[in-house]
């Protein structure tokens, strides 16, 4: 399906911009974009090389078996493929915290963290049942925090800048717990058929 | 702001536990950090490859024709059509909307209906296609499953969600 998506949204594109003229900001937005994606990558590397490093240190301490035997009863019932005391519920928990103070910088480092032990715990190039149920936390963001919306909003003279604070609250938990249920539907289904 | 003690903290916290419990910490560090180095490595081809095709896709003109085609959904749920643009570009591109958010609130202001409906919409949902492209692309997992569709889903009630609920309370 992603193949399927890569290729139209690149073919829409230049087909589009065939009739509509726009060609020039198509070869354009090409070689700016691979600059873009090489800087991103790269100021991607420090977070990752300086967060992967630090939790490294705290999984040696402890710190995360700490977290994921604090938070053992949620987190089973969210990822119960994951066997106990397995190292990638501790950084799936630093992913979801970290996500939830609204530090993505962190978030990411860690979340790349669990998915490298999910695959050693799953050992094929198949996205398994845990893979997409961290994804799906992950895509429908457990912001507490909206860090970066709350400056704009500063920077534009806002009365009040939190005050979309509560509201973008009630929004995240709706839309994660659509996520898991969403999820868990296409679980079972997946289940089902292969069932048959 | 609590944020500015947050980073420092976790920092102490790991650095002082790792010290009380002799562990070698500057060691283990480095050893830990050249894992992030190979990640972000492996990272390049699938964030580049994605990158150039919502460029190619959006310089075109053919996303703005797509959401005019949209306009009537939007209407429907009484939503002002201002704000259909982010709601469709939040999932695919984060700093397209990120951008976005930043001049609807310029335009009609951050403590108007449509500011208050695109704080609301940038914080509760993240970029979908981003997220699935960088965590499946850094492990190396070539069928994704259902993780498209659940992502998008998810997406699609989020920013329903965001709409009612700020209908609700700010309106």
């Amino acid at each position: 399906m992603v193949n399927l998506i890569w290729a139209l949204l690149a073919i829409i594109g230049i087909v589009y911009a065939a009739f509509n003229g726009t060609m020039k900001e198509v070869n354009q937005a090409i070689f700016q974009t691979l600059d873009e994606a090489v800087m991103i990558t790269i100021s991607l590397a420090g977070v990752l090389v300086f967060w992967l490093g630090l939790m490294k240190i705290a999984e040696e301490a402890g710190l995360l078996r700490g977290l994921a035997v604090l938070f053992k009863p949620v987190v089973r019932r969210i990822f119960p493929d994951i066997p106990d005391n397995h190292p990638a519920l501790g950084y799936i928990l630093s992913n979801m915290t970290a996500n939830m103070f609204g530090l993505g910088n962190a978030a990411t480092p860690m979340g790349l963290k669990a998915m490298k032990e999910l695959k050693d715990l799953s050992g094929s190039d198949h996205a398994s049942r845990s893979m997409i149920t961290l994804l799906a936390l992950n895509t429908s963001s457990l912001t507490l925090i909206p860090t970066t919306v709350i400056a704009v909003r500063m920077k534009y003279g806002s009365s009040d800048p939190t005050s979309i604070i509560g509201a973008t609250i009630l929004a995240t938990i709706i839309s994660t717990c659509a996520a898991l249920c969403i999820d868990r539907y296409f679980y079972y289904r997946r289940k089902r058929r292969l069932g048959l | 702001m609590i944020s500015i003690w947050l980073i420092p903290g976790i920092i102490c916290l790991v650095l002082v536990t790792a010290t009380i419990k002799k562990i070698p910490s500057y060691e283990v560090f480095v050893e830990g950090s050249k894992e992030g180095l190979q990640i972000a490595v492996s990272l390049l081809p699938f964030l580049l490859g994605m990158m150039v095709s919502i460029a190619v896709f959006q310089a075109s003109g053919a996303m703005e024709a797509v959401l005019v085609l949209f306009e009537p959904v939007m209407n429907a749920f009484g939503a002002p059509e201002e704000i259909l643009p982010l709601a469709f570009i939040r999932p695919i591109s984060g700093t397209a909307a990120l951008s976005m958010t930043t001049e609807l609130i310029r335009t009609f202001g951050p403590d108007s209906f449509i500011g208050y409906l695109a704080s609301v919409m940038q914080g509760s949902t993240d970029t979908t296609l981003y997220i699935i492209t960088v965590y499946f692309g850094a492990v190396g997992i070539k069928r994704m499953g259902d993780a498209l569709k659940v992502g998008l889903l998810a997406d699609l009630v989020g920013i329903l969600a965001s709409i009612i609920i700020v209908i609700i309370l700010f309106q």
